[in-house]
This record gives structure tokens, sequence and C-alpha cells, in this order.
């Protein structure tokens, strides 16, 4: 695997977790992994375990915090929130994603000279 | 301070490690339980709930490695554990470890003695005060010796009046000979090596004295009281540090001479001025007394600043050529150049190409050394290919993995390093005790902190060049591959060869590199121990002899007493005396024939040597016609003069020139004789003019006593010296010096440099053959059941050895065809260096080829032997 391709996905990735924190709430990593997997309809092929890795840059560069806790079925489990540093650098980040995406769109969308 | 604050949470992670990975673990069972639920709950079997979570996780080992790089500091965790188990890896191999240690202790620790000793030669300044300003003032080099290239006191006098560049011009007495002045009245007289400079000469330096004071003025005047300063070393051998040494009187040759100071450990003046030679006590030149020495002085200026050396060039064109020799004779004129370097270039100058050609031979010997353990940690890490599979299935990146590499490779160097760098203070420990050879500074030569720098470079390098070959080459394994493979004839063993192969084949042309030069260098060596000297060395020695020399018409009387007595010492065969002998101390009168007309400048200066009826002989010079001087060529009789081939032939070309007047300083003389050139300066340059006159009718400064013995001098030594002393009690004690020893010191520094280009091709040699060895004996182990089978087959151990061998042929003919085309390149290069040899000696070239031809026989011989025992019933159930 190409190294840009990763970062992408890396990026990507951190993106996700943000918006799913700010839509469900508090959430262990299990629970936002298959949120992740539900909203994407299956579509990214994440490998669950990666999403700590993704956790811990998180919350070093102080955008989530984390605590034990309990969840729903009993179990001790950690439980990730969102920080306000967070919920600014999610606006900042998804901003940027949606003007590339629509440049993307443009783009992609131009007439291609077919052969 | 975002930055700061990440900081600090990686540090504090990186210490609670364990801690952290706990939480990491418990957060990951929780997941994996919930998932397990999950599945459980749309109804898959339990072993199949567990499956799918454990697919759907991904690698847990992976993801903690994931986890851990980003939290921590990544590089320190790491570094730890490799080191950790790193050193357990090279426990466990023990041999490979040894070897590798070994080899890289011997490549690193010559690099650091050889930059060792560039660096002090060349790089660094010298010991002086702002030595950039000090310039070195000289008379057209070449021909005419000392004699030429130094400066009458009413020159100095007259320069130093008129001259607008220096802050100050400073000289020395350029005459002054070992073993001077004897010191009296502590028992036996003791010789000492005794130097007169001009009274400004250590402030014009910039030296200051640890203890007492410089000299001053009035003590450079005429009658003044004597005083001296001693040499670090003297101070300390002669009268143990003796701190209130200052203010006290010593004994020379009979004058009370009061000690004003002691000169700094670093002040010396050997190593700068005369290297090889050293000395105890300086003395301030009176000048008013050495009006009539002639051109003696030695002269060094301390520009201005702001003057550049152009100017001062500039302003030395226009006042030297004007200089008189002497005030008293205008009419004399003086016939001055002056010719201006910067101290440095003058003392280390010669030296900077054999000293670039040294330091890249021994750069060569480290590429080899990264070579041959790019090598060695191939054929290892072949071995280790399972585990790095494995590693790496375990959740190990391809970067993690060169990184642990690099570590082994890194701790393999700094161990060797360490090594090396004791190696490498062994090294310039000896030679810089090594007082016989003549390379400037070589006494100061010590490990220094830019060693220590330039040792952590090439350890670092070293490390990086030989252990990201291997590095990149295992990572880039196919896992699958790897844990499928027995490790026996698959196509990766195949590709490590091949580059295997190559690394080989750049190591056999390193070392032809290496050997050529070395070889072309010893070739010149030899040629320059082959030069006809003009005398014979061998079975001669030579001891400096005092006598009463107060009455000059008794010279003659005196000397010839000596030389009877000493002709009937047992043993003793022939003996004469001489002032200055050939490849010593020199100086030079003027020569020409009566009654011809020379242009000014035309005739070089002549070396004049004052000796004895006997000396030519005893030297085994050779007489090509006329006689020898005898005892009856005395005071008051006609002055006579034997003069060299090459001073015969341009006084009178076509002549004979037996019996012809000529002008010796401007007196008539009788030529008498004509001797064959003798290689006064060196054994590398074509003699100058010389010429031999009684000391009957000419003043000798000091007499060489030579001797021709069968027996060795030392065995002689009691004997002549009892004989000396009874012609003259003060005698002192002196050793005799086998002429043998003054050759070879005038060719120590070609020999210095021989020996060390000489060693690095030897171990390039060793290095070399121990990389095909490995190479050869590895494919034999490889093919251990191929050979097996075909043994079985019918093959016979003939065909078996053969085809071992002519593989490794192949091997070191392409490594010797590409070492000699870059050979001959590398030749060309240093040209130079080499005296009577051609670039592309011949001799050199063939005897390098074969020998690195009969050096990979030998090396692909071992293993071919062993794999023609190979048993094949052996090889094929094993396999």
């Amino acid at each position: 695997m190409s190294k840009s391709k990763l970062d992408l996905l890396q990026g990507t990735l951190d993106l996700m977790v943000l918006q799913t924190l700010v839509s469900m709430g508090p959430q262990h990593g299990y629970g936002i992994a298959r949120r992740i997997e539900q909203v994407s309809g299956d579509e990214v092929l994440l490998n669950q375990g990666t999403i700590y890795a993704s956790l811990v840059r998180l919350q070093e560069r102080g955008w989530i915090s984390a605590e034990w806790g309990t969840s729903d079925n009993n179990r001790k489990a950690k439980f990730y929130s969102i920080t306000k540093k967070g919920r600014k650098q999610l606006a900042e980040d998804a901003a940027y994603w949606q003007r590339l995406s629509d440049v993307m769109g443009r783009v992609l969308a131009m007439p291609g000279e077919h052969k | 301070m975002n930055w700061l604050k990440l900081l600090l949470q990686r540090l504090r992670s990186s210490f609670s490690q364990s801690q952290t990975d706990q939480d990491l673990e418990m957060e990951m069972a929780s997941h994996l339980e919930s998932a397990i639920e999950d599945n459980l709950k749309r109804g898959m079997s339990p072993e199949e709930a567990r499956r799918q979570a454990l697919i759907r996780f991904g690698g847990v080992e992976q993801a903690m490695q994931q986890h851990r790089e980003e939290r921590g500091f990544q590089s320190l965790d790491i570094l730890w554990q490799d080191l950790r188990y790193t050193f357990r890896t090279l426990r466990r191999d023990p041999g490979f470890t040894a070897i590798a240690i070994l080899i890289l202790a011997l490549g690193i620790g010559a690099n650091i003695a050889v930059f060792s000793v560039v660096n002090t030669i060349l790089l660094r300044p010298l010991p002086f005060h702002d030595p950039q300003q000090l310039v070195w003032i000289t008379g057209l080099p070449g021909r005419g010796g000392l004699s030429s290239q130094t400066y009458s006191t009413d020159a100095y006098k007259a320069f130093v009046s008129q001259q607008r560049s220096y802050q100050d011009v400073t000289g020395y007495f350029a005459f002054s000979t070992s073993d001077n002045t004897r010191l009296l009245g502590r028992g036996e007289p003791l010789l000492l090596s005794g130097v007169l400079v001009n009274g400004n000469f250590f402030q014009t330096l910039g030296v200051q004295p640890i203890l007492g004071r410089l000299f001053r003025p009035e003590e450079c005047q005429k009658n003044a009281p004597p005083v001296t300063l001693l040499s670090y070393p003297f101070w300390k051998r002669q009268f143990g540090a003796d701190p209130d040494i200052v203010g006290k009187a010593v004994n020379f040759d009979g004058r009370s001479v009061t000690i004003i100071g002691v000169l700094p450990e670093t002040f010396d003046f050997g190593s700068v001025f005369s290297p090889g030679s050293k000395v105890d006590t300086y003395g301030p030149a009176i000048l008013d007394d050495m009006e009539d020495w002639g051109n003696t002085l030695a002269l060094i200026g301390r520009l201005k600043p702001g003057v550049s050396l152009a100017q001062a060039q500039a302003e030395a064109d226009l006042l030297f050529p004007r200089l008189l020799f002497s005030f008293k004779h205008p009419d004399w004129g003086g016939n001055y150049t002056g010719k201006l370097s910067i101290l440095k270039e003058y003392v280390s100058g010669k030296l900077r190409r054999s000293l670039i050609v040294l330091w890249c031979a021994v750069g060569l010997i480290l590429l080899i050394v990264c070579v041959n353990l790019s090598n060695l940690m191939l054929a290892r890490a072949a071995a280790r290919g399972k585990e790095f599979a494995m590693r790496s299935a375990l959740g190990a990146g391809r970067g993690r993995l060169i990184r642990q590499l690099l570590t082994e490779s890194i701790v393999l160097s700094a161990i060797g390093a360490l090594l090396g760098l004791g190696l490498a203070y062994g090294i310039t420990f000896y030679l810089a005790h090594q007082g016989s050879i003549a390379l400037p500074l070589l006494s100061s030569v010590t490990v220094d902190g830019s060693a220590l720098v330039w040792t952590l470079l090439i350890t670092v390098a070293t490390a990086i060049l030989f252990g990201l070959v291997p590095g990149l080459k295992m990572s880039r394994s196919n896992l699958q591959e790897a844990l499928k493979d027995s490790g026996h004839g698959l196509s990766e063993g195949k590709k490590h060869e091949t580059l295997r192969a190559a690394l080989v084949i750049s190591e056999l042309a390193l070392a032809c590199v290496l050997l050529v030069g070395a070889g072309l260098l010893l070739h010149s060596f030899l040629r320059v121990l082959d030069v006809d000297l003009g005398f014979e060395p061998s079975r001669t020695a030579a001891i400096k002899v005092d006598f009463d020399d107060s009455k000059p018409e008794r010279r003659g009387a005196i000397l010839r007493d000596m030389l009877q007595r000493i002709l009937a010492v047992p043993g003793i065969e022939a003996a004469g005396i001489a002032d200055n002998l050939p490849l010593d101390m020199n100086r030079s009168w003027g020569l020409s024939a009566k009654g011809k007309q020379y242009k000014p400048g035309e005739l070089p200066a002549t070396f004049v040597y004052v000796v004895t009826p006997g000396y030519l002989n005893v030297m085994g010079m050779r007489m090509l016609a006329g006689r020898d001087i005898s005892w009856q060529d005395e005071t008051g009789k006609e002055r006579v003069a034997i003069i060299n081939q090459t001073a015969a032939r341009y006084l009178w070309p076509g002549e004979d020139p037996v019996g012809r007047m000529a002008l010796v300083n401007g007196m008539d003389t009788r030529v008498i004789g004509v001797v064959a050139d003798v290689r006064e300066s060196s054994a590398e340059t074509a003699p100058g003019w010389q010429m031999y006159l009684p000391v009957m009718q000419n003043g000798p400064v000091g007499a060489q006593l030579v001797v021709r013995t069968k027996l060795r001098p030392e065995v002689l030594a009691s004997s002549v010296m009892a004989t000396l002393r009874s012609i003259n009690p003060a005698q002192p004690a002196t050793e005799f010096r086998p002429i043998q020893n003054i050759v070879d010191h005038s060719v120590s520094p070609r020999r210095f440099f021989v020996s060390l280009v000489g060693i690095f091709a030897v171990l390039g040699l060793v290095l070399a053959s121990l990389g095909i060895y490995g190479v050869i004996s590895y494919s034999v182990t490889r093919q251990t059941q191929e050979i097996g089978i075909r043994m079985a087959l019918g093959a016979t151990v003939v065909n078996v050895q053969l085809q071992v061998i002519a593989k490794t042929l192949r091997l070191a003919l392409i490594g010797i065809v590409l070492g000699a085309i870059a050979s001959f390149a590398m030749a060309r290069a240093i040209t130079s260096l080499l005296f009577a040899v051609q670039p592309n000696d011949p001799p050199t070239f063939t005897s390098t080829i074969v020998l690195l031809t009969v050096v990979a026989i030998v090396a692909g011989y071992v293993p071919a032997r062993r794999a023609s025992r190979i048993n094949p019933m052996i090889a094929l159930r094993n396999g």
C-alpha cells in the first residue's frame, strides 16, 4: 500500500470518528467502529482494530477525551467524547472535505474525451 | 505550546508503557466481547461468532503496534527494544559477532589513526599564535642546499629595516647540528642539541615560556652574559622538572650559561622546522658575531593584519634582489631572492598529496570493510529469513525491520569503533614516539577531539552503509514464501546470492586498486633504495669527534694522529673525517673555473665538504680521475679541491678538469681529482655540485669520524671511545651512527607511506579473500543436496571441485578486470608520488592480477574440497 493513500485514510478515519462522536455522544471503540460500518453501508473496509490508533491520536491532540465506564451490556469499556477543541477541528475539517469533494465532483464531471 | 504538551504526553507514555498497554488490552478485550455477543445475538454459533469478530477486528498485534506507534516516544521505545534484541542475537552468534567486530575495529581503527596523522600534519593549524600570518621566507629552492635558502645577518638587518609588510621578521641559525653542545659538570659530558634563534623568535611565533621569560634585546648583543631557554622534554629529563630552575647556571662547553626559562610542551622546534630531530636548548643568536658566517639565517615573518601573501611577495620581489651579502663588501652584491609561503604550507605542503593518497587508501579499506560486513549480514539475514517473516507476521512493519537491522549494524560498528579507538591510540602513540621518521609534526600526533568527531561520523556512516543493503533486501522478501522456504534452493536464496556476488566483485575491485597503488609505491620505494648514492652506506658508521681546533695550522697533525690511532684499533678497516656527511647537514660555497666569465646566477652554489685524506675511500666514493687529498696538501701550500662529475662537466665541458685552476669562494684552487656524484640532499633528487677540500686548508664545521668495519659498530664503540678519550679527555660520549641510518632517515617519509599503504593493501586482500570464501562456501552449503545428487549420478570429485573453482574464478575475474580499469585511473592520479616507475608499471599490474587470482583460487579451493567430500547418501537423506 502506498504511503499517500494511507495518510488520506488516516485523516478520513479521524474525521469519521469525530463526526460519529458528535452525532452519538460519548461512545466506546466498538460502538464507534460499528456505527461507521453501518453508516458507510459496509463500503469502507475497516479493520476495527485500526480505530484504536485513530482514537489515541485524537486524544493526544486534545480533540477527544476518554473515560472508563460501563456499557449497555454491563461491560467495562472506555468511553470517548469530543472536546470543544475537537468540535472546532471537526468544523474546519468538514468544511475542507466539503470543498474538496465539491471540487472533485466538478473536475470529474468534466466531459471526457473517450477513445 | 501544543507540541510541548504532546512531547510531555509522549514522554509520559514512554515510561508508563506497560500500564498503557494493559489499558489497551482491556479495551480491546471488551471490544471483542461486545462483538462476539452481537454476533451470537444474530444467531451464529459460538465459534463462528468469535471467528467473525476477530476477522472484523483485524490483527490484534498490528492494532497494538499501530497504537504504540501513535502514542509514545516511538524511537525511544523501539531503540530500547531493538538494542535488547540485538544484544541477544549477537550473543547467540558469537563467531559472527567476533569476526564482524574485529573487521570493523581494524577498518575504523586504521581510519582514526590516519585521520589523526592527516589532521595533525595537514589540517590542524601550527601550534603558534595566529599561524596563518606566519610566512616562511626562502631563497631559490633546490640547488645549493641550505646556504641558498638562508640569508646573511646583514641581508636580514637590511630587510627588517626596509620592509613594510610584517609586524615582525625573525630567524634562526639554520646550520645547528644535533649534539652540538656539551653539558659539563654533571658527570660524564652529555651532548645536547642546541639551536640559536633570533632574539624575537618566540615573540614572533607567539610562544610564551611556562617558566621564566624570553630573551631580552641586551642578551642578543656582543659579549652579553650567555643565557638559555630549555625545551620542555629536556627540562623534565635532565632537571627532573625542577620548578626553581630559572636563574640557575649550567656549564655548556665550559661556559657558564644562565637558564632564563622553560618553553611549553606544545613547542617542538624540531617537529616543525627540522623533522625527525630533537632540540634541547635555545640560545640567542648574537647577530654581530655572525656577520662573517655567510648565509646562515632561515627567515620567518609575521604579516601585518590585512597584508596578503601576494602583497608581501610583491614587496619581497622588489627588496630581496637589492639586499647585500655584506655591508663591508658592497661590491660582492647579494644575488638574493625571496620566495614567500605560508609557514604551514612550507612545513607540510610537500606532504599533502601523499597524505591524501594515504587517506584515500584507508577510506578504501573502510569501504571494503563495509562491503564485507554487508556480505556477512546478508549471509546471516538469509539464515534469519524465517525469523523476519515471523516478525512481520506478528505486526512488524517494513521500516521496523530495517530499523532492527540498522540497530544491529550500529551496535556492531559502535563496538568496533571502541576497539578501533584503542587501536588508533596505540598506533598514534607509536608514531608520535618514532623519532626517526622525518615527517613534520609527527611527534604531536594524538587522537584528539576532532578525531573523535571523525570516529563518530565514520562509525555511523559505516553502520548505515553495511546495514542498509541487507535491511532493504530482507524487508522486501515475500512473507509467505519465506515462511515456506526451507532455506535451500528457492528463488529468494538465488537472489541473495546475486547480490552477494556483486558485493564480492566490488570488494575484489577495491582490493585490486589498493594493491596496485601499494605496488606502485613499493616499486618506487625499491627504486629509491636502488639509487646509486655515490657512496657505500653498508658497514660504515660515523661518530662525532671533538678536537682542539684553536690552532688551525695544527689541525692536520691532530687529525692525522687521531686517524692513525683509530686505524690501529682491531677491526677497523678504514677511517676518514669530514665535517658534513651526505644526506645529513650541508652548506655551500662558490665554485667556478678560473678565467671564464659567467652570468650572475648562472652557477649553482656548490656543496662543500672539508675532509681528511681517506674520507672518500672510507665512504666508498669513486674517484673518476686524478688523486685523493693527501696529508701533503698542507696549510700554506697550493690550495686543492676534488670536484664531482656534474660540476666538472659544466665547468670544463669535454676537457680534463684535473690540473685546472678553479676559484673557490674567490680563491685560486687547483682541481686535483674528480669523484662520482653523491646524492647529498636526498636519495630522490639529482645531485648538485659538490667539492671536497682538505681539512688542512679550510675550516671545517665540526668533525665526523667515519670508520669501515666488518664488526658491528657497537662492538667497536668502547675501544674507539677509549682511543678518542686518550687524545682528548673531554671527548663526550656519543654513539656510532651507522651511515645506513642516515640513508634510512632520508627515505623515512617514503618508507612510512609505503608501509602504511602496504599494510592497508594486505588488509584489503585478506578481507576480499574472506569475502570470496564466504560467498563460495555459502553457495556450496546451499547446494549440498544438488551436489549430492550429481555425485550419486556419477560426477567425480574433480568435476565437483572444478565447478566450484570455476565459479570462484568467474567472480574473481570480473572483480579483477573492473579493479584493473579503476587502478589505471588511480595510478595516473598518483603519478607525482612515483619515483622512476611508470603509472602503468607492468610488473605491478601483472603481479597484482596474479596475486588476486591465486588468492581467489585458494579461497575457492577450501569450499571446493568440502563440496567434493559431500557424501551423496547423507546429503540426500538430510535434504
